[in-house]
This record gives structure tokens, C-alpha cells and sequence, in this order.
């Protein structure tokens, strides 16, 4: 296990973070449960995709998702805000508990899910418009138009989003001529800013280099305290460094599903332990 | 080895590239080509050309002198020239015949003579020679002799130009004060009158009896439009007098003296005269009336504002009605409605819309358009006025829309084409904010497809501009009576027919009376509609481009 550590430590401050979190020791039965899910499956026409899911995702903790490519990860985290509503062929049973209410039910209306619970994408994807306009989107959506709201709405944001530094001078500006990193922080912020219960996460730092990716995890690490936080990601390391909890989820099934340090040091199943040690995936 | 060499070229792909910009050039040469030759013979007309005095002696008969502008000179072998007599000296294997407007169609019968040079004598361009735009009959060349006023000697000889010019001012001033009470006091006046005739008739629909308060009121107003027309009448009639005051005596080519009164000429001057500076500044003059001023003599002389007007009332018209149309029905294709056999039929039927002949909605739009909905809204809102019909006849409103389904399928096309550019990514970034589907598409995906529908619309409005055929059934005329905008209530009339470029061309081309006069004008109208058409798309670029910019779409 000490080389998954070494690899999980790509620089100095990243094996602070880590340290930092493995200082308590984490038990699911002493978390406030946000998210549930129970018996849940989920098919694309015919296929399935998702086996008999259960879980519980714990507030205020960094829960990962790991597993290899099609694994079912992704498809699992879009189903917290109904994004695979968007999908016409998609069929799903079972249940999805936000807050103890099931978040498919037919009186839960779409939008508002989607205001409780953030979505950040694996490309960053903001919209063509100022940086200013980005964040203050969803703001808008809801009919909060006060000038001098927004632009405290957007200055909160963008500080909790570590970009304000950067683009405090070109808040008017197209957020299209951003860096890379700088881009998917901006989503971040937009996220954040109509504070969210949840925030999920899907790779958000598979198309960032290295120290845009570091910022990232940084700030990921920023905002548990407000924010419950899923992110799916195919880097081991990434997993082992930001997240509280870990789930390794194989050909659909959740294999398993435990507090990070524990997953990553001493796995139960022996598929787990292949994947993190890379023997396949 | 030569072989081996011509093959590794062809690999090289060489040939290919030398074919691409062959066919690449041959079109450059073909649009400049076109539109050269339609500058070179439309702009040319309008250049004040020197007037030739010259004797003609046709063998066996008495020689004539010919007063007339060159417009064209062609070669003819001697054989042909030998068949009409005409006998080169030895050698000479031919010989120019000239084309020369000669003018004064009243006197001469003919406008418009071929000579054969060897025929002409010594060619002379005196400066004396004055050429007259008159309202009717073409151009008048000639010899200035006196001007008169009512019949009484004013000025001759070298004075007399001077003198005349003034009285043509004066003239033309006139002119434009008799115009203007004509169609605007005088108009008003119309509208009124034919105000209260529908009021009656109303009246007389709804069963009101006859003498009744309303009646009297209405004859009241009656009586004193009829007042306010008889005093303007005497306006009139005492414009026309002043009008008619002046006459000057014009000796012609063949030595007679014609008397022709200022009120029927428009321009005169003296193109032997002027300095090369001079005729620039007339040239311009020239234009700027083509492009500004009315049509006279069947379209043949004057200008064509009416129809640069009508053209471009119609495509905005037009505009306005295809863009929200087509992005409407694209939103609905593409976002709405579910991807199946049902949508692919329709896309499909919708693309071959596109293809259908021109004049077939034409006719589509004169039986459904013009007859039934016209005549129905004719029905319901102008009973009073029937049998003359307000909407059940061709006008601008029915053309432009006629033009709007002939479009509508390029918008349509355009604008899925943009919806379906924009990525998922945004749409889902738009989504997980908590926005609904039409949120969406009305905050961010609309905005971003903007581009993409001003394509369709600058597409739509090209092929609108040009289209000529069903326009015909639906509205347009030779020579309409007045303009769709004015300044009578309710300011816009949709209802009034009106003329267009392309048709202009079409009948100036091929149902002129005078061909010859009409050829340049051909040319010009046609170099205006292409310019005009170049305008709107410039315009609509232009939107474009500044929209791009505004929402350049994420590249990775």
C-alpha cells in the first residue's frame, strides 16, 4: 500500500490535504446522510447499466467514485440530478433519497433538484458570455435581477471558487477566453452560486493539467464544509487525496464502498484491491 | 521515364490542385465578367455624349443632315454593304456602319438610324447644338432659335440659353408645385370623399334610414370636401396657366423650326460644350435621377425609385415574416418534437419545398393568398367597399408573403443546422443549474444558433430579391400609381401593388415600344438589383459577424 501513497503525492501540498483528512477517523454511522440510495437499477433500453445500487452519501463529505471506464460511475452520479431524464431510452427502478425524500417522486420538480443539487461537467462548459453573466446565470434563472445582489452573488462565488484573484479586473469579459482551469472553476462558482446542497462532480479534472487539476482538488477541499460533494474520477490518486469516502463500482454493481483510507489500504473484495494496485482497468 | 514522371505528378496530387483553381478562376472571370458587363453597358448610358452633326447621302436621293449621339458602330464585310448598294473603292474589304440616336421621335417617326459610313460626310460637333429631355417622345436635338412667352419674342440668338435655362427652372418648380397638390392636397382629398362614400354604403347596409341624422352629417362633410376640391382645382388650373406661359422655337437637323412649349421639357444642355469636369458633374446628376426619380414614357426614360423601393419594402416585409416562421419551426423540429419517421418525413418534405418551381407559389399564392384569404378579409372588414376589392387583390402584403413560404424552408434548414451545432455540454451546463428546457433554449441556445439563423435569413433574402415570377401574380405592376408608404392614414399599405427591379427588367426588356431607348436601361436596372441585393447581404454579414462575435461557441 505504501505505493499507492507515493503515487497518491504527485507534490508536497497534496500530501498535506491527505494527511490532514486521514487525522479523524471516518464512520459512516456517525455521518448525517444527505443522499440514499436503495435497490436502485437503471437500464439503456435494454441494457442494464446499473445493478441493484445501495449507498448512502454522507453531508459534507467528499465521496468518490472510482471504478474503469463504463463501469457505470458517471451514470450513477447523473442520476442525482435527474440528468439522464434528458435520455429517452432510459428506464430506472428503485429508490433515490435526497434528504429522506425520493428525489424521482412524481410531485419533485426537476429544476428546483437540479438547484439542490449542482452539476460540474468533465469539460469545462461555460456558456459564451461574460465571466459576470456565467455565475450570475442561475441567479437570473430564479428572477433575481438587483445589480447589487448579483454582484455580491458573484464575488462570493468566484472567492469561494479561488478565481477572483484572476479575473476580477475582466468580469465583462467572454468567459470564453479563459484558461482551461480557470474555465472549469468558472463552472464551479456558477455552480456554487445558487448554493446547492450537493455538488457533483464527473472528472471535473481529466481535461486540466497538473496544476490546474491541483487547484482543483484544492478547492474541492475548500468547500466540503459547506457543500456535500460526489466526484467521479478515474484517477486512483485523485480519489485517495481529496475524498472522505470511496466507492469502487465494477460493470455496473457497486463493489464496495467504505471510507477512503480504509478502501485504499485494506479492500475487503479482491476486485478492489486488483484495480487499486492496477492490475486491470 | 517519362511515363514514370507523368504518373509521380498525378500522385503528387498537382493535377488536382491545378483543376481546383481552374474551376475556382473560371467562376472569378464569370461573376466579373457579369458584372462588368452589366457596369460598363448600364453606367454608360448615362454619360452625356457628344453630338455629331453630319451629312448623309444616300446614292440617288437628296442629301439630309443628321443631328444624333454614336451608340454603336459595327464592321460590315463589303459583300453585305454591295447587296444595299453601297460601293467600297477597290481593296477595301469593309466598312463601318453606324448606329445614331437621332431623337426627335415625334418628327422623325424613328428614334433610333443605322447609316453606312461610306455614305456620311464630314463629321462636325458644333457647340450650339442643345439636347432636350422632354417629358414625352425621347430626346430632342436641335439648334436653339427663340424663346417666347405667350407667343411673344423673349430672347434668340447667343442670350437665348441663358434666358431659357431660368424658364425651365421656373418650369420645373412648377412642376413640383403642381405635383404636390396633385397627389398629396388633392389625394387627402380623394381618401375623404372615398371615406365617405364607404360610410354611406355602411349606412345603407346597416338599414338606416335614409335622411337621417348620420346622412345629414355626412353630406356636410361631403359639401365641404367638395369646396375645399373646387378651390384647389382653381389652384390648379391657374399653375397650369403659369406653366404654359413659356415656348422656345428649336431649329431641327433638317433645317425646320419646331415650337415646343417649356412645360414638357425636362433638362436641357449643350454636351458639345461642356468640359470634361462639367459632363462628370452631369453624369452624376444623371444617376442620381435614374436611381431617384420616377419612370416615364412606359419605363423606357426617367428613373426607378419606385421600383428600388418596392424591392427592398418587400424583402424586409418579407424578412420579418420568414425569420420568426422559420425559427419557430426548426425550434419545434429539432427540440421538441420526438426524433422519428414522422419528423424525417417532414424534414424531408420541408427540404424539397425549397425545390418547387417559383411560380408554382406564385400560383399557390394568388389562388389561396389573394382570392380566398383576401377575398375573405374583404368580406368581413371591407363589405363597404365591394365589389372593388381592398385585400382580394394582388398587393405587397400577399407578395411578400407568397416570398415568406418560398423561404421559409432555408430558414428552417439554417437553423436546425445551428441548433443541432450547439454542444450538449452547454445545454446540460444550463440544465444543472436548475434551468427548465425552454430556459434553456431562450437564455443560452437560441442566443448561441443566432448566427446560424441570420444565414438562413441572408440566404432567404438573396433568393427573395431576385425572384420575379411569382411576383408577377401577386402584386407587382409595370407602373404603380403611388408608393406603399405615404403620408395618408393608416401610412403603410399593404394593400397597394407595387413594382420591383426584376420585373422592371423583365418589362423594360421585352415590353418596351422602343428598344433601342430601353437596352441601357436593361442594363442599369440589373446593375441595381445586383447592387442592391449586395447591400442587404453586406448588411445581414454584418449582423452576423457582430453575433458571432458575441457568442463564439466553446471550441473544445
Amino acid at each position: 500500500m505504501e505505493a499507492v501513497k507515493q503515487q497518491a503525492a504527485p507534490t508536497a501540498r497534496a500530501i498535506d490535504i491527505g494527511s490532514m483528512q486521514r487525522g479523524t477517523k471516518l464512520n459512516m454511522a456517525n455521518e448525517d446522510i444527505c443522499l440514499q440510495v436503495k435497490d436502485f437499477n437503471l437500464f439503456y433500453g435494454k441494457k442494464q447499466a446499473l445493478h441493484n445500487i445501495n449507498m448512502s452519501i454522507a453531508k459534507n463529505r467528499v465521496t468518490a467514485f472510482i471504478g474503469p471506464s463504463g463501469c457505470g460511475k458517471s451514470t450513477l452520479l447523473r442520476c442525482f440530478n435527474r440528468m439522464n431524464d434528458l435520455i429517452d431510452s432510459v428506464n430506472i427502478n428503485g429508490e433515490m433519497l435526497l434528504d429522506g425524500n425520493n428525489l424521482n417522486g412524481p410531485s419533485v420538480n426537476v429544476a428546483d433538484l437540479r438547484r439542490q443539487v449542482g452539476m460540474v461537467f468533465q469539460k469545462p462548459n461555460p456558456f459564451p458570455k461574460s465571466i459576470y453573466e456565467n455565475v450570475a446565470y442561475g441567479l437570473r434563472l430564479q428572477g433575481v435581477n438587483d445589480r447589487a445582489t448579483l454582484d455580491n452573488v458573484v464575488e462570493k462565488s468566484l472567492k469561494a471558487a479561488a478565481l477572483w484573484d484572476e479575473v476580477k479586473d475582466r468580469l465583462h469579459e467572454s468567459a470564453m477566453g479563459m484558461s482551461g482551469g480557470q474555465q472549469q472553476r468558472l463552472v464551479i462558482a456558477r455552480a456554487i452560486a445558487i448554493e446547492p446542497e450537493v455538488l457533483l462532480l464527473d472528472e471535473p479534472a481529466s481535461a486540466l493539467d497538473p496544476l490546474s487539476t491541483l487547484k482543483i482538488e484544492e478547492l474541492i477541499y475548500e468547500l466540503k464544509d459547506k457543500y456535500t460533494i460526489v466526484i467521479v474520477t478515474h484517477n486512483m490518486q485523485q480519489a485517495a487525496r481529496v475524498s472522505d469516502y470511496t466507492a469502487f463500482m465494477y460493470m455496473g454493481e457497486l463493489i464496495e464502498f467504505g471510507a477512503t483510507d480504509e478502501l485504499f489500504t485494506k479492500p475487503t473484495k479482491k476486485q478492489t484491491e486488483d484495480y487499486i494496485t492496477g492490475r486491470y482497468g | 521515364m517519362s511515363e514514370k514522371s507523368f504518373s509521380s505528378w498525378v500522385k503528387s496530387g498537382a493535377p488536382w490542385v491545378w483543376l481546383n483553381a481552374g474551376a475556382v478562376s473560371i467562376s472569378l472571370v464569370m461573376v466579373v465578367g457579369l458584372l462588368g458587363l452589366i457596369a460598363v453597358r448600364g453606367l454608360s448610358h448615362f454619360w452625356p455624349a457628344d453630338i455629331m452633326e453630319v451629312s448623309y447621302t444616300e446614292p440617288g436621293k437628296q442629301s439630309e443632315m443628321i443631328m444624333g449621339e454614336t451608340i454603336e458602330v459595327e464592321v460590315v464585310p463589303a459583300a453585305r454593304l454591295k447587296r444595299v448598294g453601297v460601293d467600297l473603292p477597290e481593296g477595301q474589304e469593309s466598312a463601318e456602319r453606324i448606329l445614331m440616336k437621332v431623337g426627335n421621335r415625334d418628327q422623325f417617326g424613328m428614334d433610333f438610324r443605322w447609316f453606312n459610313s461610306p455614305w456620311l460626310g464630314e463629321a462636325s460637333f458644333p457647340e450650339e447644338i442643345i439636347s432636350i429631355e422632354r417629358r414625352e417622345w425621347g430626346r430632342f436635338y436641335g439648334r436653339l432659335v427663340s424663346v417666347k412667352q405667350q407667343g411673344d419674342l423673349v430672347a434668340s440668338g447667343d442670350d437665348a440659353y441663358e434666358e431659357l435655362q431660368q424658364r425651365i427652372r421656373r418650369s420645373n418648380d412648377l412642376i413640383v408645385e403642381i405635383k404636390q397638390l396633385e397627389y398629396t392636397e388633392i389625394g387627402k382629398i380623394n381618401h375623404g370623399i372615398e371615406g365617405i362614400r364607404l360610410e354611406r354604403r355602411k349606412l345603407e347596409l346597416d338599414g338606416e334610414v335614409l335622411g337621417s341624422v348620420k346622412y345629414v352629417e355626412l353630406n356636410q362633410s361631403e359639401k365641404q370636401f367638395d369646396l375645399a376640391y373646387k378651390k384647389l382645382q382653381k389652384q390648379l388650373a391657374d399653375l397650369y396657366a403659369q406653366l404654359n406661359r413659356d415656348q422656345m422655337v428649336v431649329k431641327m437637323s433638317d433645317g425646320r423650326d419646331v415650337e415646343m412649349p417649356l412645360a414638357k421639357v425636362v433638362l436641357i444642355h449643350r454636351p458639345n460644350k461642356m468640359g470634361i469636369f462639367e459632363k462628370i458633374g452631369f453624369y452624376g446628376h444623371a444617376v442620381w435621377e435614374f436611381v431617384s426619380g420616377d419612370p416615364r414614357e412606359a419605363n423606357t426614360e426617367g428613373g426607378v425609385f419606385p421600383a428600388i423601393f418596392g424591392t427592398v419594402m418587400m424583402v424586409m416585409i418579407m424578412a420579418v415574416l420568414v425569420t420568426p416562421f422559420g425559427v419557430v419551426a426548426a425550434v419545434y423540429l429539432k427540440e421538441y418534437a420526438t426524433q422519428g419517421p414522422i419528423i424525417r418525413l417532414i424534414r424531408i418534405a420541408v427540404n424539397n419545398l425549397a425545390g418547387v418551381p417559383s411560380i408554382v407559389y406564385g400560383v399557390f399564392g394568388l389562388g389561396f393568398f389573394v382570392y380566398f384569404l383576401g377575398g375573405n378579409i374583404d368580406e368581413l372588414f371591407f363589405q363597404a367597399s365591394l365589389p372593388a376589392p381592398t385585400f382580394g387583390t394582388p398587393g405587397l402584403m400577399w407578395a411578400s408573403i407568397t416570398l415568406a413560404i418560398l423561404t421559409v424552408p432555408v430558414v428552417i434548414v439554417a437553423t436546425e443546422e445551428g441548433l443541432s451545432r450547439i454542444p450538449r455540454a452547454i445545454r446540460e451546463g444550463s440544465l444543472a443549474l436548475g434551468a427548465t428546457k425552454a430556459e434553456t433554449l431562450w437564455r443560452t441556445v437560441l442566443p448561441m444558433a443566432a448566427p446560424a439563423m441570420m444565414t438562413g435569413l441572408i440566404l432567404a433574402v438573396a433568393r427573395a430579391a431576385g425572384e420575379v415570377a411569382p411576383l408577377m401574380m401577386v402584386g407587382v405592376v409595370k407602373l404603380a400609381p403611388a408608393l406603399a408608404v405615404d403620408n395618408i392614414a393608416p401610412y403603410l399599405h399593404l394593400d397597394r401593388q407595387f413594382m420591383h427591379l426584376g420585373f422592371h427588367i423583365y418589362d423594360v426588356g421585352f415590353q418596351s415600344p422602343n428598344v433601342e431607348a430601353a437596352r441601357p436601361l436593361v442594363y442599369a436596372t440589373a446593375l441595381l438589383l445586383v447592387m442592391i441585393i449586395i447591400v442587404l447581404n453586406i448588411a445581414a454579414i454584418g449582423i452576423r459577424n457582430r453575433l458571432r462575435e458575441n457568442f463564439k461557441a466553446s471550441e473544445s
